[in-house]
């Protein structure tokens, strides 16, 4: 299998043009894989591994907490539109399946970029901006997760606050990737016609335009991946109370306290109380 | 880069006598296959190592590729037929002269002697910078040299474009467009029908490729139905010399009139697109006018609405314009 593909260029110079289309099948490959191991591991345990919903309610929790607001909802569905659209006009044509997609891809491209730069925004002004970071506890948990699946008898670890590691973890690797694909995007954004400005395959030298190129397929490909772990996350009946929440907003009280530290995360209403009584 | 050189690197050579072994042979090769008609310009690519197969299938011995018969009130051309035998043919010149006007137009007496019809359809784009062996998108690469500021673009697009910006050189294309004609393409898997209009591809759509075909496919037929049978036609060629050259911008047109007014039109035009465009908005408002110089001049300034030239070609917007003019005009 091939990683990269090169030509010469003008000047006889062998340069990297961008990533072999192997790639493509190899992050599909290995997506499937990385679903089915999951499934399989998951339905090997014996006994669940979640937290127990014993701890004590706090006075006045309401029967639906809010996880995300209607503008977090709205920011999940455009960004995961466009990402669907630039997934699809980047590698159905590789797939031999060919139409115009190229702007398409850059229209995609563009509500992407606008949907993060929106993101960015309203989770640093409006939102807990801290909630996605990973703190001691997350770590501590962690660490207990990791000795407990070798066996070792450890002391449950705190439960999550709004987000559990994973989904951070999740996050920020979609983060790197995404700022990736996007500033690269943009640059390839010179080389077709667009609204913004004229094109010039020339702003770069050709050894640069490869490395561009490569980094632009590797986030691409990377994304197939991380598309379908997303979504098979979000299928997986224990999962399901989260992806609802994507769509309504809010969780019941069973599984916010049964995944959901209160003291750590009191919901997503107005100044962090528990918000609506249902 | 182009390395020209005076022999073709070592390769399988077949030459088939039936379409089924050549379909064979175009399975077992699959990409790394060649398809050759009358040659022409096949052996340039491969004196200049650019394109370098594994295995050429050569369709001369096949007869069933060539010759042309009736087939209810149109006509049925194999590809193989040279391009001499569309130009002189005495149901092409008499019912369809479009498509002998065409024929007749391309490249010089000995090149139509040995050139096929189906080649002149299914040929490549001549681009500079791709026939250079330079590693554009068309040859697989990241970029347009043919687009970039300061290029040599004189001779590309001013439609069309998608990242490549180069045009399709056949004359017979556009012809074939106004007739309605219709591409038969068969591969391992069976036959698909084409019209002409869609045969033909845009970078946007795949931009290594000129037409649907694929490795694997062959043009088995090319099927000129009647309905534009002895209708009056239109065919104009400019080039930057008359003995011998690639087209500029061609014009051919079909048109039907009744008491001084047009019926039905096709306006199809090639050298101004990666793709033989067919004119449909111009097509409608000529449909029902009376072909005089305005509607001429109405009809060329609607063609040329969405052009986008480079730096060195928009010469070809008046060029276009006065092109479906003439061919409007010349219902008169």
């Amino acid at each position: 299998m091939e990683l990269w593909r090169r030509a010469a260029n003008p000047w006889n110079q062998e340069v990297l043009i961008g990533i072999s289309f192997d790639l493509m099948w190899a992050a599909l490959i290995a997506g499937i894989v990385f679903v089915t191991g999951h499934a399989l591991w998951v339905r090997s345990l014996a006994t669940a591994n979640g937290h127990g919903d014993d701890a004590p309610a706090p006075p006045g929790l309401p029967a639906r907490i809010l996880r995300h607001t209607f503008s977090a909802r709205a920011f999940h569905w455009l960004m995961a539109i466009s990402m669907f659209a630039l997934l699809v006009t980047a590698f159905f044509p590789w797939a031999g399946i060919q139409f115009p997609w190229v702007t398409i891809h850059w229209l995609a491209g563009v509500l992407l970029i606008l949907t993060v730069v929106y993101h960015i925004i309203h989770s640093t002004f409006w939102q807990d901006f801290w909630s996605m970071w990973v703190g001691r506890d997350d770590v501590e948990t962690a660490k207990r997760e990791v000795k407990r699946f070798f066996g070792k008898e450890q002391p449950e670890g705190r439960k999550a606050a709004k987000y559990p590691l994973d989904h951070k973890m999740y996050h920020h690797v979609i983060v790197v990737v995404t700022f990736a694909a996007v500033a690269t995007g943009v640059l390839m954004m010179f080389r077709v016609d667009t609204w913004f400005w004229a094109r010039n395959p020339y702003i770069l030298s050709d050894a640069m335009w490869g490395v561009v190129y490569v980094v632009h397929g590797l986030s691409g490909v990377a994304l197939i991946s991380l598309v379908i772990a997303h979504i098979y996350f979000a299928v997986r009946p224990d999962k399901w109370w989260i992806t609802m929440s994507m769509f309504n907003g809010f969780v019941n009280r069973k599984d916010y306290l049964e995944h959901h530290d209160p003291e750590r995360w009191a919901g997503d209403g107005p100044q962090g109380q528990l918000p609506e009584q249902t | 880069m182009a390395v020209i050189r005076d022999m073709i690197p070592p390769c399988e050579l077949f030459q088939p006598a039936s379409i089924g072994d050549a379909l064979n042979l175009l399975d077992q090769y699959g990409e790394n296959s060649w398809v050759l008609a009358g040659g022409l310009d096949s052996f340039d690519w491969f004196k200049d190592r650019i394109k370098r197969p594994e295995a050429i299938v050569d369709l001369g011995g096949i007869e069933e590729l060539s010759g042309i018969r009736a087939d209810g009130d149109g006509l049925v051309i194999g590809p193989m037929t040279s391009l001499t035998e569309v130009a002189t043919h005495p149901d092409i010149v008499g019912r369809f002269g479009l498509l002998a006007q065409a024929a007749e137009h391309v490249a010089t007496p000995q090149i139509r002697n040995q050139g096929t019809l189906g080649g002149n359809l299914a040929q490549d784009t001549r681009c500079w910078y791709y026939r250079g062996g330079w590693p554009c998108y068309r040859a697989g690469g990241n970029i347009c040299y043919a687009s970039a500021p300061k290029a040599m673009n004189a001779e590309h697009c001013v439609f069309g474009a998608s990242r490549c910006v180069a045009i399709n050189p056949s004359d017979t294309a556009p012809a074939t467009i106004a007739l309605d004609a219709q591409m038969v393409v068969t591969n391992s898997s069976g036959e698909t029908v084409y019209d002409a209009e869609d045969f033909f591809i845009g970078p946007g759509i795949d931009i290594e490729r000129m037409t649907v075909m694929e490795p694997g496919d062959l043009l088995t037929a090319i099927r000129i139905p009647g309905t534009w049978a002895g209708a009056d036609f239109y065919f104009e060629k400019i080039r930057d010399r008359q003995s011998w050259d690639f087209s500029l911008v061609t014009v051919a047109s079909a048109m039907r009139t009744s008491g001084g007014t047009i019926q039905d039109a096709r306006i199809s035009v090639n050298g101004v697109a990666p793709y033989p465009m067919r004119l449909d908005e111009a097509e409608r408002a000529v449909i029902g006018q009376a072909p005089t110089d305005d509607i001429g001049v109405a009809a060329g300034d609607i063609a040329i609405r969405r052009a986008q030239p480079l730096r060195h070609n928009a010469y070809k917007l008046p060029l276009m314009k006065n092109l479906v003019r003439r061919a409007v005009r010349a219902e008169v």
